[in-house]
Protein backbone atom coordinates (compact mmCIF):
# COMPACT_ATOMS: atom_id res chain seq x y z
CA UNK A 1 0.00 0.00 0.00
CA UNK A 2 0.77 3.45 -0.54
CA UNK A 3 0.01 4.84 2.79
CA UNK A 4 2.34 6.37 4.79
CA UNK A 5 4.04 8.35 1.39
CA UNK A 6 0.90 9.45 0.95
CA UNK A 7 0.30 10.54 4.60
CA UNK A 8 3.39 12.28 4.34
CA UNK A 9 2.80 13.89 1.16
CA UNK A 10 -0.31 15.45 2.74
CA UNK A 11 0.30 16.93 5.87
CA UNK A 12 0.22 20.29 5.13
CA UNK A 13 -3.03 20.15 3.50
CA UNK A 14 -4.72 17.32 5.36
CA UNK A 15 -5.77 19.90 8.20
CA UNK A 16 -8.62 21.71 5.23
CA UNK A 17 -9.81 18.07 4.41
CA UNK A 18 -10.41 16.88 7.79
CA UNK A 19 -12.13 20.38 9.04
CA UNK A 20 -14.80 19.30 6.32
CA UNK A 21 -15.39 16.25 8.84
CA UNK A 22 -15.49 18.13 11.47
CA UNK A 23 -18.16 20.70 9.92
CA UNK A 24 -20.16 17.74 8.08
CA UNK A 25 -20.44 16.04 11.90
CA UNK A 26 -21.28 18.95 13.46
CA UNK A 27 -18.61 18.78 15.92
CA UNK A 28 -18.81 22.23 18.13
CA UNK A 29 -14.67 23.26 18.21
CA UNK A 30 -14.72 22.82 22.03
CA UNK A 31 -13.24 19.32 21.73
CA UNK A 32 -10.25 21.25 19.77
CA UNK A 33 -9.51 22.21 23.01
CA UNK A 34 -8.48 18.95 24.54
CA UNK A 35 -6.49 17.88 21.61
CA UNK A 36 -4.13 20.65 21.66
CA UNK A 37 -3.79 20.60 25.26
CA UNK A 38 -3.59 16.91 26.47
CA UNK A 39 0.57 17.16 25.94
CA UNK A 40 0.14 19.57 29.00
CA UNK A 41 0.52 18.44 32.37
CA UNK A 42 -3.47 19.31 33.26
CA UNK A 43 -5.73 18.43 31.27
CA UNK A 44 -8.01 21.49 30.00
CA UNK A 45 -11.57 20.18 28.96
CA UNK A 46 -14.06 22.17 27.72
CA UNK A 47 -16.91 24.56 30.18
CA UNK A 48 -19.00 21.78 29.55
CA UNK A 49 -16.82 19.05 30.90
CA UNK A 50 -17.62 17.52 27.66
CA UNK A 51 -14.76 15.78 25.34
CA UNK A 52 -15.01 14.13 22.40
CA UNK A 53 -15.14 11.06 24.32
CA UNK A 54 -18.60 12.06 25.57
CA UNK A 55 -20.43 12.95 22.56
CA UNK A 56 -22.31 10.00 21.33
CA UNK A 57 -21.41 9.21 17.14
CA UNK A 58 -24.67 8.87 15.77
CA UNK A 59 -26.31 11.35 13.46
CA UNK A 60 -29.49 12.62 15.69
CA UNK A 61 -32.18 14.10 13.76
CA UNK A 62 -31.36 17.78 13.29
CA UNK A 63 -28.08 17.69 13.07
CA UNK A 64 -27.82 17.90 9.39
CA UNK A 65 -25.21 20.35 7.72
CA UNK A 66 -27.11 22.90 5.45
CA UNK A 67 -26.31 22.72 1.98
CA UNK A 68 -26.00 26.44 1.47
CA UNK A 69 -22.79 25.88 4.20
CA UNK A 70 -21.61 22.84 2.99
CA UNK A 71 -21.62 24.57 -0.72
CA UNK A 72 -19.43 27.31 0.55
CA UNK A 73 -16.84 25.70 2.09
CA UNK A 74 -16.76 23.39 -0.86
CA UNK A 75 -16.23 26.44 -2.52
CA UNK A 76 -13.50 27.45 -0.67
CA UNK A 77 -11.57 24.43 -0.45
CA UNK A 78 -11.85 24.65 -4.50
CA UNK A 79 -10.20 28.06 -4.42
CA UNK A 80 -7.82 27.02 -1.88
CA UNK A 81 -6.44 23.96 -3.58
CA UNK A 82 -6.55 26.26 -7.06
CA UNK A 83 -3.54 28.55 -5.45
CA UNK A 84 -0.68 27.04 -6.02
CA UNK A 85 -1.39 24.55 -9.04
CA UNK A 86 0.12 24.32 -12.37
CA UNK A 87 -3.01 22.74 -14.50
CA UNK A 88 -6.28 20.98 -14.04
CA UNK A 89 -4.47 17.60 -13.19
CA UNK A 90 -2.38 19.39 -10.26
CA UNK A 91 -5.83 20.67 -9.12
CA UNK A 92 -7.71 17.16 -8.80
CA UNK A 93 -4.28 15.98 -7.11
CA UNK A 94 -4.95 18.45 -4.89
CA UNK A 95 -8.77 17.79 -4.18
CA UNK A 96 -8.12 14.43 -4.51
CA UNK A 97 -5.81 14.32 -1.29
CA UNK A 98 -8.22 16.86 0.55
CA UNK A 99 -10.50 13.91 0.42
CA UNK A 100 -8.05 11.05 0.98
CA UNK A 101 -8.49 11.09 4.49
CA UNK A 102 -11.70 11.54 5.41
CA UNK A 103 -12.21 8.50 3.26
CA UNK A 104 -10.43 6.60 5.77
CA UNK A 105 -12.51 8.02 8.71
CA UNK A 106 -15.81 7.96 6.99
CA UNK A 107 -15.16 3.47 6.73
CA UNK A 108 -14.89 3.62 10.96
CA UNK A 109 -17.82 5.35 11.21
CA UNK A 110 -20.32 3.71 8.95
CA UNK A 111 -19.44 0.70 10.54
CA UNK A 112 -19.29 1.77 13.89
CA UNK A 113 -22.88 3.00 12.89
CA UNK A 114 -24.31 0.15 11.31
CA UNK A 115 -22.81 -1.66 14.12
CA UNK A 116 -24.65 0.49 16.58
CA UNK A 117 -27.76 0.67 15.20
CA UNK A 118 -27.77 -3.34 14.47
CA UNK A 119 -27.29 -3.64 18.27
CA UNK A 120 -29.74 -1.46 19.52
CA UNK A 121 -32.60 -3.11 17.16
CA UNK A 122 -32.06 -6.08 19.09
CA UNK A 123 -32.13 -4.70 22.51
CA UNK A 124 -30.04 -6.71 24.52
CA UNK A 125 -26.86 -6.27 25.58
CA UNK A 126 -25.93 -10.45 24.87
CA UNK A 127 -26.25 -9.52 21.21
CA UNK A 128 -25.53 -12.90 20.20
CA UNK A 129 -28.20 -12.27 17.34
CA UNK A 130 -27.00 -9.21 16.20
CA UNK A 131 -23.90 -9.39 14.07
CA UNK A 132 -21.68 -6.87 13.20
CA UNK A 133 -21.21 -6.21 9.66
CA UNK A 134 -18.43 -7.84 7.50
CA UNK A 135 -15.28 -6.00 6.07
CA UNK A 136 -15.28 -6.73 2.47
CA UNK A 137 -12.79 -8.94 2.10
CA UNK A 138 -13.24 -9.00 -2.15
CA UNK A 139 -13.75 -5.98 -4.58
CA UNK A 140 -17.47 -6.30 -5.56
CA UNK A 141 -18.84 -6.24 -1.30
CA UNK A 142 -16.13 -2.90 -1.40
CA UNK A 143 -17.98 -1.53 -3.89
CA UNK A 144 -21.44 -2.06 -2.97
CA UNK A 145 -20.59 -0.64 0.56
CA UNK A 146 -19.43 2.36 -1.86
CA UNK A 147 -22.30 2.56 -4.31
CA UNK A 148 -24.60 1.89 -1.01
CA UNK A 149 -23.77 3.01 2.69
CA UNK A 150 -21.18 5.01 2.23
CA UNK A 151 -23.01 7.28 -0.56
CA UNK A 152 -25.74 6.95 1.63
CA UNK A 153 -24.00 8.17 4.46
CA UNK A 154 -22.43 11.06 2.56
CA UNK A 155 -25.37 12.13 -0.11
CA UNK A 156 -28.70 10.32 1.52
CA UNK A 157 -29.13 8.45 -1.60
CA UNK A 158 -27.38 5.73 -2.96
CA UNK A 159 -25.35 6.26 -6.01
CA UNK A 160 -26.63 5.63 -9.67
CA UNK A 161 -24.96 3.01 -10.97
CA UNK A 162 -22.37 0.53 -10.65
CA UNK A 163 -19.83 -1.10 -13.46
CA UNK A 164 -17.28 -3.34 -14.19
CA UNK A 165 -14.79 -2.41 -17.26
CA UNK A 166 -16.14 -4.65 -20.69
CA UNK A 167 -12.64 -4.60 -21.80
CA UNK A 168 -10.70 -7.86 -21.19
CA UNK A 169 -7.79 -5.97 -21.21
CA UNK A 170 -8.75 -3.61 -18.36
CA UNK A 171 -10.30 -6.18 -15.66
CA UNK A 172 -9.01 -4.34 -12.87
CA UNK A 173 -11.53 -1.39 -13.82
CA UNK A 174 -15.01 -0.33 -11.96
CA UNK A 175 -16.99 2.56 -12.47
CA UNK A 176 -19.55 4.39 -10.13
CA UNK A 177 -22.09 6.54 -11.69
CA UNK A 178 -23.59 9.83 -10.40
CA UNK A 179 -26.36 11.59 -12.20
CA UNK A 180 -26.04 14.40 -9.78
CA UNK A 181 -22.71 14.89 -7.69
CA UNK A 182 -24.03 17.16 -4.54
CA UNK A 183 -20.41 18.59 -4.78
CA UNK A 184 -20.62 19.79 -8.39
CA UNK A 185 -24.57 22.01 -7.93
CA UNK A 186 -22.99 24.79 -7.44
CA UNK A 187 -19.49 24.92 -9.20
CA UNK A 188 -19.60 26.21 -12.55
CA UNK A 189 -16.46 25.04 -14.42
CA UNK A 190 -14.94 27.86 -16.86
CA UNK A 191 -15.21 27.20 -20.19
CA UNK A 192 -11.09 26.72 -20.40
CA UNK A 193 -11.43 24.41 -17.77
CA UNK A 194 -13.65 21.82 -19.07
CA UNK A 195 -12.07 18.69 -18.41
CA UNK A 196 -11.66 19.62 -14.69
CA UNK A 197 -14.50 17.96 -12.42
CA UNK A 198 -14.44 19.08 -9.11
CA UNK A 199 -15.36 15.54 -8.11
CA UNK A 200 -12.19 14.50 -7.92
CA UNK A 201 -12.44 15.40 -3.85
CA UNK A 202 -15.43 12.44 -3.27
CA UNK A 203 -12.60 10.26 -5.56
CA UNK A 204 -10.20 11.28 -3.09
CA UNK A 205 -12.68 10.12 -0.59
CA UNK A 206 -13.38 6.91 -2.44
CA UNK A 207 -9.73 6.41 -2.88
CA UNK A 208 -9.45 6.54 1.17
CA UNK A 209 -12.01 4.07 2.01
CA UNK A 210 -10.54 1.10 -0.38
CA UNK A 211 -7.20 1.81 0.98
CA UNK A 212 -8.41 1.77 4.14
CA UNK A 213 -9.95 -1.81 3.52
CA UNK A 214 -6.66 -3.05 1.87
CA UNK A 215 -7.58 -2.43 -1.67
CA UNK A 216 -4.97 -0.23 -3.09
CA UNK A 217 -6.72 1.82 -5.83
CA UNK A 218 -6.59 4.82 -7.73
CA UNK A 219 -9.84 6.80 -8.32
CA UNK A 220 -10.30 9.55 -10.63
CA UNK A 221 -13.40 11.54 -11.47
CA UNK A 222 -14.61 12.25 -15.06
CA UNK A 223 -17.36 14.32 -16.74
CA UNK A 224 -19.96 12.09 -18.72
CA UNK A 225 -22.32 14.61 -19.70
CA UNK A 226 -25.77 13.09 -20.65
CA UNK A 227 -28.97 15.12 -22.23
CA UNK A 228 -30.93 14.44 -19.29
CA UNK A 229 -28.07 14.38 -16.64
CA UNK A 230 -25.50 17.41 -18.13
CA UNK A 231 -23.34 16.65 -14.60
CA UNK A 232 -23.14 12.75 -14.57
CA UNK A 233 -20.04 12.13 -13.09
CA UNK A 234 -18.43 8.59 -13.60
CA UNK A 235 -15.63 7.77 -10.63
CA UNK A 236 -13.60 5.39 -12.17
CA UNK A 237 -11.69 3.04 -10.08
CA UNK A 238 -8.56 1.42 -10.86
CA UNK A 239 -7.25 -1.31 -8.11
CA UNK A 240 -3.94 -2.07 -8.23
CA UNK A 241 -2.11 -5.49 -9.12
CA UNK A 242 -1.81 -7.15 -5.98
CA UNK A 243 -5.54 -6.73 -5.28
CA UNK A 244 -6.23 -8.47 -8.19
CA UNK A 245 -3.97 -11.22 -7.40
CA UNK A 246 -5.56 -11.39 -3.78
CA UNK A 247 -8.41 -11.23 -5.61
CA UNK A 248 -7.60 -14.78 -7.45
CA UNK A 249 -6.63 -16.13 -4.40
CA UNK A 250 -9.50 -15.47 -2.64
CA UNK A 251 -11.47 -16.83 -5.30
CA UNK A 252 -10.03 -20.11 -4.99
CA UNK A 253 -10.02 -20.39 -1.58
CA UNK A 254 -13.89 -19.76 -1.83
CA UNK A 255 -13.97 -16.88 0.52
CA UNK A 256 -16.82 -14.29 -0.94
CA UNK B 1 -6.12 -12.79 34.84
CA UNK B 2 -3.95 -10.06 33.63
CA UNK B 3 -4.04 -8.34 30.60
CA UNK B 4 -2.26 -6.09 27.74
CA UNK B 5 -3.79 -4.62 25.14
CA UNK B 6 -1.96 -3.24 22.26
CA UNK B 7 -3.66 -0.81 19.33
CA UNK B 8 -1.59 -1.34 15.80
CA UNK B 9 -1.86 0.77 12.73
CA UNK B 10 -2.39 -0.30 9.43
CA UNK B 11 1.64 0.02 8.90
CA UNK B 12 2.32 -2.16 12.54
CA UNK B 13 3.20 1.02 14.29
CA UNK B 14 2.13 0.96 18.12
CA UNK B 15 -0.62 3.19 18.68
CA UNK B 16 -1.85 2.47 22.15
CA UNK B 17 -0.89 0.06 25.15
CA UNK B 18 -2.08 -0.59 28.19
CA UNK B 19 -1.61 -3.03 30.73
CA UNK B 20 -4.38 -3.75 33.37
CA UNK B 21 -5.42 -7.15 35.51
CA UNK B 22 -9.16 -7.99 36.34
CA UNK B 23 -11.62 -6.55 38.84
CA UNK B 24 -14.03 -9.27 38.63
CA UNK B 25 -13.79 -11.91 40.87
CA UNK B 26 -12.20 -9.49 43.18
CA UNK B 27 -9.58 -8.64 41.35
CA UNK B 28 -7.64 -5.30 41.87
CA UNK B 29 -6.89 -4.49 38.46
CA UNK B 30 -3.55 -4.28 39.06
CA UNK B 31 -1.85 -6.47 36.23
CA UNK B 32 0.28 -9.63 37.47
CA UNK B 33 1.88 -10.91 34.64
CA UNK B 34 4.62 -14.05 35.10
CA UNK B 35 7.47 -12.45 33.52
CA UNK B 36 9.57 -10.63 35.94
CA UNK B 37 8.99 -7.02 36.08
CA UNK B 38 12.21 -6.43 34.28
CA UNK B 39 11.01 -8.67 31.29
CA UNK B 40 7.51 -7.25 30.51
CA UNK B 41 8.76 -6.58 27.14
CA UNK B 42 7.60 -10.19 26.43
CA UNK B 43 4.19 -9.18 26.48
CA UNK B 44 4.77 -7.13 23.55
CA UNK B 45 6.99 -10.10 22.22
CA UNK B 46 4.34 -12.34 22.14
CA UNK B 47 1.50 -10.14 21.38
CA UNK B 48 3.37 -8.98 18.12
CA UNK B 49 4.52 -12.26 16.65
CA UNK B 50 0.61 -13.02 16.75
CA UNK B 51 0.72 -10.73 13.78
CA UNK B 52 1.13 -13.53 10.86
CA UNK B 53 -1.79 -15.25 12.43
CA UNK B 54 -3.90 -11.93 12.07
CA UNK B 55 -2.92 -11.29 9.07
CA UNK B 56 -3.71 -14.89 7.76
CA UNK B 57 -7.08 -14.51 9.74
CA UNK B 58 -8.10 -11.27 8.22
CA UNK B 59 -8.56 -12.14 4.68
CA UNK B 60 -10.48 -15.38 5.36
CA UNK B 61 -13.08 -14.34 8.04
CA UNK B 62 -14.62 -11.13 7.33
CA UNK B 63 -15.68 -10.25 10.99
CA UNK B 64 -14.49 -7.66 12.64
CA UNK B 65 -13.80 -9.81 15.94
CA UNK B 66 -11.45 -12.35 15.02
CA UNK B 67 -11.77 -14.06 18.41
CA UNK B 68 -9.21 -16.09 20.21
CA UNK B 69 -6.44 -16.14 17.56
CA UNK B 70 -3.35 -17.16 18.74
CA UNK B 71 -1.83 -18.90 22.15
CA UNK B 72 1.68 -19.04 23.51
CA UNK B 73 1.73 -21.88 26.11
CA UNK B 74 4.88 -21.35 27.75
CA UNK B 75 4.16 -18.36 29.41
CA UNK B 76 0.00 -19.65 28.67
CA UNK B 77 -0.72 -16.32 27.12
CA UNK B 78 -3.98 -16.15 24.96
CA UNK B 79 -4.38 -13.65 21.99
CA UNK B 80 -7.58 -12.68 21.09
CA UNK B 81 -7.72 -9.99 18.01
CA UNK B 82 -10.25 -7.53 16.67
CA UNK B 83 -9.91 -5.67 13.29
CA UNK B 84 -11.38 -2.54 12.39
CA UNK B 85 -12.45 -1.57 8.88
CA UNK B 86 -10.04 1.00 8.08
CA UNK B 87 -7.31 -1.32 8.74
CA UNK B 88 -5.76 -1.32 12.59
CA UNK B 89 -5.89 -4.17 15.03
CA UNK B 90 -6.59 -4.41 18.52
CA UNK B 91 -4.60 -7.00 20.26
CA UNK B 92 -5.73 -8.23 23.86
CA UNK B 93 -3.15 -10.83 25.19
CA UNK B 94 -4.40 -12.03 28.32
CA UNK B 95 -2.71 -14.80 31.02
CA UNK B 96 -4.48 -16.68 33.97
CA UNK B 97 -2.92 -15.63 37.00
CA UNK B 98 -0.25 -18.35 38.28
CA UNK B 99 -1.69 -20.50 41.07
CA UNK B 100 -0.56 -23.71 42.68
CA UNK B 101 -0.44 -26.79 41.44
CA UNK B 102 -3.07 -28.31 43.67
CA UNK B 103 -5.71 -25.21 43.14
CA UNK B 104 -6.38 -26.76 39.37
CA UNK B 105 -10.25 -26.29 38.82
CA UNK B 106 -12.71 -28.83 36.62
CA UNK B 107 -12.56 -26.87 33.56
CA UNK B 108 -16.55 -25.78 32.53
CA UNK B 109 -16.19 -25.46 29.22
CA UNK B 110 -13.93 -28.47 28.54
CA UNK B 111 -11.03 -27.09 27.28
CA UNK B 112 -8.78 -30.31 27.49
CA UNK B 113 -5.78 -28.19 28.23
CA UNK B 114 -3.49 -28.37 31.33
CA UNK B 115 -3.71 -24.72 30.68
CA UNK B 116 -7.10 -23.73 30.25
CA UNK B 117 -7.61 -23.38 34.33
CA UNK B 118 -6.32 -22.81 37.01
CA UNK B 119 -8.39 -20.50 39.06
CA UNK B 120 -10.15 -21.04 42.07
CA UNK B 121 -13.86 -19.98 42.26
CA UNK B 122 -13.59 -16.95 44.71
CA UNK B 123 -15.73 -14.80 42.33
CA UNK B 124 -18.50 -15.06 44.88
CA UNK B 125 -19.16 -11.09 45.44
CA UNK B 126 -19.03 -10.50 41.36
CA UNK B 127 -22.40 -10.17 40.23
CA UNK B 128 -22.64 -10.93 36.65
CA UNK B 129 -22.75 -14.63 35.75
CA UNK B 130 -20.45 -14.05 33.15
CA UNK B 131 -17.72 -12.49 35.01
CA UNK B 132 -16.44 -15.43 37.20
CA UNK B 133 -15.86 -17.41 33.90
CA UNK B 134 -13.88 -15.02 32.43
CA UNK B 135 -11.15 -15.23 34.74
CA UNK B 136 -11.92 -19.30 35.05
CA UNK B 137 -11.47 -20.16 31.04
CA UNK B 138 -9.46 -18.14 28.74
CA UNK B 139 -11.04 -19.74 25.43
CA UNK B 140 -14.70 -20.36 26.93
CA UNK B 141 -17.14 -18.70 25.11
CA UNK B 142 -18.00 -16.36 28.30
CA UNK B 143 -14.57 -15.00 27.53
CA UNK B 144 -15.05 -15.06 23.90
CA UNK B 145 -18.53 -12.48 24.53
CA UNK B 146 -16.50 -10.91 27.57
CA UNK B 147 -13.74 -9.85 25.34
CA UNK B 148 -15.65 -9.03 22.08
CA UNK B 149 -17.57 -6.40 24.43
CA UNK B 150 -14.44 -5.03 25.70
CA UNK B 151 -13.47 -4.64 22.03
CA UNK B 152 -16.59 -3.06 20.70
CA UNK B 153 -16.77 -0.22 23.36
CA UNK B 154 -13.04 0.01 22.77
CA UNK B 155 -13.82 0.86 18.98
CA UNK B 156 -16.11 3.13 19.77
CA UNK B 157 -13.56 5.53 21.43
CA UNK B 158 -11.31 4.80 19.03
CA UNK B 159 -13.62 6.06 16.22
CA UNK B 160 -14.13 9.14 18.23
CA UNK B 161 -10.32 9.27 18.45
CA UNK B 162 -10.16 9.07 14.60
CA UNK B 163 -13.16 11.71 14.13
CA UNK B 164 -11.65 14.33 15.54
CA UNK B 165 -9.87 16.71 13.35
CA UNK B 166 -6.35 16.68 14.79
CA UNK B 167 -5.68 12.76 14.44
CA UNK B 168 -4.70 11.32 11.47
CA UNK B 169 -3.96 7.81 10.96
CA UNK B 170 -1.16 6.13 12.09
CA UNK B 171 -0.50 8.58 15.10
CA UNK B 172 0.46 7.37 18.66
CA UNK B 173 -3.07 8.08 20.36
CA UNK B 174 -1.89 9.95 23.55
CA UNK B 175 -4.86 11.05 24.96
CA UNK B 176 -5.65 10.39 29.03
CA UNK B 177 -9.50 10.44 28.32
CA UNK B 178 -8.93 8.04 26.15
CA UNK B 179 -7.22 5.86 28.74
CA UNK B 180 -9.37 6.13 30.92
CA UNK B 181 -12.07 5.04 29.03
CA UNK B 182 -10.24 1.89 28.03
CA UNK B 183 -9.57 1.48 31.92
CA UNK B 184 -12.86 1.67 32.48
CA UNK B 185 -14.01 -0.47 29.67
CA UNK B 186 -11.31 -3.44 30.99
CA UNK B 187 -12.82 -3.02 34.58
CA UNK B 188 -16.18 -3.15 32.99
CA UNK B 189 -16.34 -6.68 30.68
CA UNK B 190 -12.81 -8.08 32.01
Amino acid sequence: MTQPARHAAMLSISNSGSNLAAAAEKQQPAQHLHTQSQSSQGLRVPSNRKTIYDRHLNRSRNAELSRASFAFLFAEMVTYAQRRVTGIQDLEKRLNEQGYPLGLRLLDLLFYRTMSSSTSSSLSSSSTSASPPNRPLRILPLLHLIHGPLWRLLFNRPADALEHSVSPETPNEYMITDNDPLVNTYISVPKEMSMLNCAAFVAGIIEGVCDGCGFEAKVTAHNQPTEMWPGRTIFLLRFGESVMEREKVLERAGVK
Amino acid sequence: MSYYFTILSPTDVPLFNIAFGTSKSGGDGIARFRFPDTAQYMNQFIIHSSLDVVEEAQWMNGNMYLKHIDTYPPASAYISAFLTPSGARFLLLHQPPQLPTNNVSSATAGSGSILGSSFSGSGGSSSRASASSVAANPTSPQTEEAVRQFMTEVYENYVKTVMSPFYRQGMEIKSSVFRGKVTAAGRKWL
